[in-house]
């Protein structure tokens, strides 16, 4: 047990350790103050060149979503294609198939949008062609794609007054060339020298030692997966994701892996703090986040240790706690950390079952993502929080008596009408969409267009509304992870989370960059004694009151129906 | 006028409060608030499921829809109730107000010089009217002839007469004040109805009155909650039909209820006209809500050195004799050429004088000869018959004075001019038949208190800057006495607006007041501009509010009622989105119960049963509402204590306040409910 809990302390140092300098020097690389990356400077400009980018050509805040958007539009397209016509295309050793244009849809938004959704598995529904070319080129754009956003806003806040948002493409090229290849390269290849594959053979086959021949999947998995949790997309190779043993083959790799998800957005949190020249308001932030992820994890660890209390009554002893659904090479321990840092990173993968753990620890992994703020995935993670912070902006600075200003910027009605926008958008997605699916089963459980609802749930009862719930909580969060007992790969859910993960990507990216684009327009109002200072532990607990009540109040009453009702039978 | 009435309840505006409640069940008056118009919706549903379950039994029994559509109906009636109250009583303020300005005789000047009697409500802007002593002031006006001593304790309260001439700074008169003396000639400078008075009552009554910036803002955000509140409360249908649980209407409408914000909702607009009417009570007249919403954000006030930080004009303070002059010399000399001055200063010469234990003589020899100030010998004095010539004044033409009649200038004196300068004061050298004989030091005398105010202000992150005609070493002594931040010495009318102009490009929001026409530009370009009503007609024009009671420091309390404005609604936000808490734990479990036995676990307050939970919780959210209109009347005191600490302190009160009061206030309810059930 010891071991197991040093094995968790020392992730977090070590995430720590390499996420502080790593924020310094993404707001000096992004600021494009002089750093030691700078030798790449040759191949950027190759690039700009080719790609016919001006960096440094200032954008507003309406130009750099254009930007945005415009780019990932055209992957959509693209990426929906090939994935039909996969079968057709070469490196397809075990002849997998082309992909349903539903599943298609759904995938190919799943990945645009850094969610990484997956109704399929990776073994027989994709090629290692579009493994690469699709699943592992978009888990470095869309987590450059959220990184650029976030350095957007960044940069509105660095001068006092500036109608500039920075270059998108710009700090976009240079999330991939200065951060994600270089940090890849050394991921992929601790992963590829422990044990996970990294071959473009097709399947093995090994004889068991009960005489049947097993057929493995193999791929050039390594360098995807080392994307994978670097970018925070968690889509796997395999469709048991990181619990697969050649996905993540020890405890060694399943460390490399929880570092490697975590340092990027943590290191985001820091290096706004650094790029906007308040390093206090960063470590407030970081603060926050850190005590909201311990909220998250300690009562989750703790569910996970004491075991699956129907199997103590039947005088079953649990010492090792609930092993259902987990890797013994990992434990529940690590399993239960991932567990929350997977959720609240929006990272998604898994290292164990989701479905199997134990109905609270279900209750705090769909909060994790429900709040979708804490730490959160590449660069939309502070996108998120921003929300929160304006609307903690907005009611902490009326309660001081001043209209609220955020960083020196009055907050008005246009910048709280976007922020409420956005606040709302999240419980309308995950409790429409819940409500939608709860009602077809319940009145249209033979409807064949849905592959007859009835048998979407393996556990009806609390448990299959909680699967339901975590399929569109996932989806909005662009998580990717779920609760893998719902039957998910048919055209209700492939087009209905198809729309809630395009829906829940891109407003929360345009609404916050929106904001602070009309903020940084504004007149700067210097500080006085009468202002309110957000980067104090003050503020910094009412954001953290503001999350946990607004979160709360939006989803006490799923959250009761689904994982605490089953968590109260279970007693 | 001070000595209006606070008790916040008044029998008669309670009346008028009660029918306005209902009159304000008009929806379409309800659509400005949205949170409140969703309760109304809500109330109408409930009617008819009472009238549903009249007949049939599969949406609860008919009492218990019935005692809750009365319950939301009241929720929506005590809603109203705080805003009628809240207008009616700005409404009683600027009535007595404008009681002053009954019908009166007014004596009409026509243009052919004749003069006819018509009643002041025939009045028109540009007539001109005459009043005598006695007359009561028929409307506004501005003097173009003459000078009278005017009576205004009708307006502020204040016994002493004032004096208003044509052409100064100080030509306004205002309707319903009284001329005590003289004759004075006044041109009428508004139509009848568009006082700033008129103004005012129209921005407490509804129609007219337009929702600030801020409440905009938090308007909209309440709305988003609402929205959400919608999602949870519809949602929750099929997420119960499939956790086959039947959810009655009127469960659902209640929930729905409790969730969103219905406290601030409801009493967001009386927070909003009780803050004029507090500015009112203040005797402040806002032309906006919104300059007493900017008056909470103020971060520059600039402040006249006259009048607001120093009393009136210097005084007298100190006789220094030369050295080889007796004390009762230089005395009796500096009464003597002072007997005649009748300026401020002249005056607190004598009266210094006869603090002191010199027997001094207050009657000129007969057949003095006066000599009176003119800026170009710059000192006054006294030739008496025995050929006394006795000369006060600036020391460098005191310096002349002696040079020429061959006197030497002592020492001893220079240096005293110099140490009274740099310590702020005036120095007024005497001299004797050309011999000088000392200095009179004049020094200006700051108001007791004015600096505790400052330290206020200075704690709120108000800057003040003290705006004088002093010279710099004089400015720089009385601004470092008085504990203001900055000052402008030797101000002209342009020098202040350069001043607002560079403090609002740094982003700063700058407030002033001021009286004279050469004010006006510099008073409309602040953001709060305060005129007095004894100024000129373009001064009152160009700010945003007109105090009534002539007093330079009321800038001070504008602040502070704008900024309690703006915390009662963020404080109420807070305390109503707190309350939610409680609420999920009484409703969740009495929804589920019945199916989901488990979920007793979460009735954490041991609720009798499902209906007492719903009763309970619609109670308490409907009797929090009146619960609340004293503290949304008087508005949440502001302490000054740093921005950090406040809110501290309000989200302790009011967050963790607004979480724990209806765990109790529901538990408590329920065990009264559970007395009949």
């Amino acid at each position: 047990m010891n071991s197991e809990i040093l094995g968790v302390v020392a992730s977090f140092l070590i995430t720590l350790l390499i996420a502080i300098p790593l924020g310094k020097y993404l707001a000096k690389m992004f600021a494009g103050e002089h750093v030691w990356t700078d030798f790449l400077k040759p191949l950027e400009n190759g690039l700009f060149k080719l790609a016919g980018i001006r960096p440094g050509e200032p954008m507003d805040w309406k130009q750099f979503l254009k930007a945005m958007l415009t780019i990932n539009l055209l992957w959509l397209v693209y990426g929906f294609f090939v994935l039909m016509y996969q079968d057709k295309l070469p490196f397809n050793p075990d002849g997998n198939p082309g992909m349903t244009a539903d599943l298609a849809f759904n995938t190919i938004i799943s990945f645009v949008v850094n969610c990484d959704l997956q109704h399929y598995s990776g073994e027989s529904g994709l090629t290692y062609l579009t493994q690469q070319i699709i699943i592992m080129f978009l888990m470095f754009t869309s987590a450059a794609t959220g990184i650029a956003a976030a350095v957007g806003l960044f940069k509105a806040f660095r001068d006092k007054t500036t109608t500039n948002l920075g270059n998108f493409w710009e700090f976009f090229v240079k999330a991939i060339t200065r951060l994600l290849l270089p940090l890849s390269f050394v991921v992929a290849i601790v992963l590829a020298f422990n044990g996970t594959t990294a071959s473009y053979e097709g399947k093995d086959q090994f004889i068991s030692l009960q005489g049947d021949t097993v057929n493995v999947s193999r791929g050039p998995a390594a360098q995807m997966i080392a994307i994978k949790h670097l970018g925070t997309n968690g889509g796997g190779w395999y469709g048991v994701n990181s619990a697969h043993p050649l996905e993540n083959p020890s405890y060694v790799t399943n460390m490399v892996e929880i570092i490697s998800q975590m340092i990027i957005p943590m290191a985001m949190i820091l290096a706004f703090g650094y790029f906007i020249r308040r390093k206090k308001l960063g470590w407030v932030i970081f603060g926050v986040m850190t005590v909201g992820m311990f909220m998250l994890m300690i009562p989750t660890i703790s569910s996970e240790l004491s075991g699956n209390s129907n199997l103590t009554k039947m005088g079953i002893t649990q010492a090792t706690g609930a092993m259902e659904g987990k890797e013994v090479r990992i434990g529940p321990l690590a399993t239960g950390y991932w567990s929350t840092l997977t959720t609240i990173v929006s990272t998604g993968s898994v290292n164990g079952m989701h479905d199997s753990t134990m109905p609270l620890t279900g209750a705090w992994q769909l909060l994790g993502m429900m709040i979708n703020g804490f730490f959160g995935g590449c660069g939309v993670g502070i996108l998120n929080y921003f929300i929160y912070l304006i609307i903690a902006v907005f009611i902490s600075g009326l309660m001081v008596g001043r209209t609220p200003e955020f960083l020196g910027h009055k907050v008005e009605a246009r910048e709280v009408k976007i922020a409420a926008l956005i606040t709302l958008l999240s419980p309308f997605l995950i409790m429409a969409g819940t409500a939608i699916a709860a009602y077809l089963f319940n009145n249209y459980g033979d409807a064949d267009w849905a592959v007859k609802p009835a048998n979407w749930l393996n556990n009806p009862g609390h448990h299959g509304f909680s699967e339901m719930l975590y399929e569109f909580t996932s989806a909005n969060a662009n998580n990717g992870s779920g609760f893998e007992g719902l039957g998910d790969n048919n055209i209700f859910w492939n087009v209905a989370t198809g729309f809630v993960l395009i829906l829940g990507r891109f407003l929360p990216i345009i609404g916050p960059l929106a904001i602070a684009g009309l903020l940084a327009k504004k007149k700067y109002i210097p500080e006085s004694a009468g202002t309110l200072k957000i980067d104090t532990v003050t503020f910094g607990l009412m954001t953290l009151a503001v999350i946990l009540v607004l979160n709360a109040l939006s989803y006490f009453p799923a959250l009761a129906l689904g994982p605490i009702a089953e968590y109260f039978s279970m007693k | 006028m001070k000595s209006q009435s606070n008790k916040l309840f008044e029998p008669a505006l309670v009346k008028t409060a009660l029918k306005q409640s209902f009159i304000k069940l008009n929806p379409k008056a309800m659509l400005r608030n949205p949170v409140m118009f969703t309760v109304e919706v809500g109330t109408l549903i409930m009617a008819y499921m009472s009238f549903y379950s009249f007949t049939y039994t599969d949406q609860g029994s008919f009492i218990y829809n019935v005692i809750i559509f009365i319950i939301l109906l009241l929720t929506l009636l005590f809603a109203n109730f705080a805003e009628a109250i809240a207008e009616a009583r700005g409404k009683a303020q600027a009535d007595s107000l404008r009681k002053t300005r009954e019908e009166t005789p007014a004596k009409v000047l026509s243009k052919d010089g004749s003069l006819t009697t018509k009643s002041s409500n025939e009045l028109r802007k540009g007539d001109m009217f005459v009043c005598e002593p006695g007359d009561t002031i028929p409307t506004d006006g501005e003097i173009v002839e003459g000078l009278a001593t005017i009576d205004e304790s009708a307006i502020t309260g204040e016994s002493a007469p004032v004096i208003r001439e044509a052409g100064g700074d100080k030509s306004s008169v205002t309707g319903g004040t009284k001329v005590l003396s003289d004759k004075i000639k006044v041109i009428v400078t508004t139509e009848p109805g568009e006082s700033f008075l008129d103004k005012m009552i129209a921005l407490v009554e509804g129609a007219s009155r337009q929702k600030t910036p801020n409440e905009i803002a938090l308007t909209i955000l309440l709305a988003s909650f609402t929205l959400i509140f919608i999602i949870v409360c519809v949602t929750l249908k099929p997420f119960a039909n499939y956790a086959n649980t039947p959810i009655t209407i009127a469960a659902l409408i209640s929930l729905f209820v409790c969730l969103i914000p219905t406290t601030i909702g409801g009493l967001l607009s009386a927070i909003g006209i009780a803050g004029m009417d507090r500015a009112l009570r203040a005797n402040v007249i806002t032309k906006s809500g919104r300059a007493v919403e900017t008056a909470g954000d103020i971060d520059v006030l600039l402040l006249d050195k006259t009048g607001t930080i120093t009393i009136g004009n210097r005084k007298a303070t100190h006789f220094w004799p030369s050295i080889d002059v007796l004390p009762d010399d230089l005395i009796k000399a500096a009464v003597l050429s002072s007997l005649a001055d009748e300026t401020p200063e002249g005056k607190s010469i004598v009266e210094l004088a006869a603090q002191s234990k010199v027997s001094i003589s207050l009657k000129a020899p007969e057949h003095s000869e006066f000599i009176k100030f003119t800026a170009e010998t710059r000192s006054s004095g006294i030739n008496t018959p025995e050929g006394l010539e006795i000369r006060k004044g600036a020391f460098d033409s005191m310096r002349n004075l002696a040079q020429r009649t061959g006197n030497k200038i002592p020492a001893d004196v220079e240096e005293r001019v110099k140490t009274v300068s740099s310590n702020g004061g005036t120095p007024l050298v005497v001299a004797q038949n050309g011999r000088i004989l000392g200095t009179i030091e004049l020094q200006d005398i700051i108001k007791t208190g004015i600096a505790e105010r400052f330290e206020r202000l200075r704690k709120m992150g108000i800057k003040t800057v003290m705006v004088t005609g002093d010279n710099p070493l004089t400015a720089k002594f009385i601004a470092e006495k008085a504990g203001v931040d900055d000052f402008i010495a030797e101000a002209k009318p342009e020098d202040k607006m350069n001043y607002i102009k560079h403090e609002q490009q740094e982003g700063r929001l700058v407030a002033m007041m001021g009286d004279g026409t050469n004010d006006a530009p510099a008073l409309a370009q602040a953001d709060v501009g305060v005129a007095m009503n004894s100024g000129t007609q373009a001064a009152k024009e160009a700010g945003n509010m007109v105090d009534l009671d002539n007093d330079p420091t009321k800038l001070i309390e504008i602040v502070e009622i704008g900024k309690q404005l703006l915390i009662t609604r963020g404080t109420l936000t807070t305390f109503s989105i707190a309350n939610d808490v409680a609420k999920y734990f009484a409703i969740v479990p009495a929804l589920f119960i019945a199916s989901i036995p488990a979920l007793q676990s979460i009735n954490i307050m041991r609720l009798h049963s499902p209906e007492s939970a719903i009763l309970s919780a619609v109670i308490f959210n409907a009797i929090i509402i009146p619960l609340l209109i004293p503290l949304a009347l008087k508005g949440v005191e502001y302490k000054p204590i740093g921005a950090s600490a406040l809110l501290r302190r309000n989200l302790l009160i009011y967050g963790l306040g607004g979480v724990i009061a209806p765990f109790i206030g529901i538990k408590l309810i329920d065990l009264v409910i559970g007395l009949f059930i």
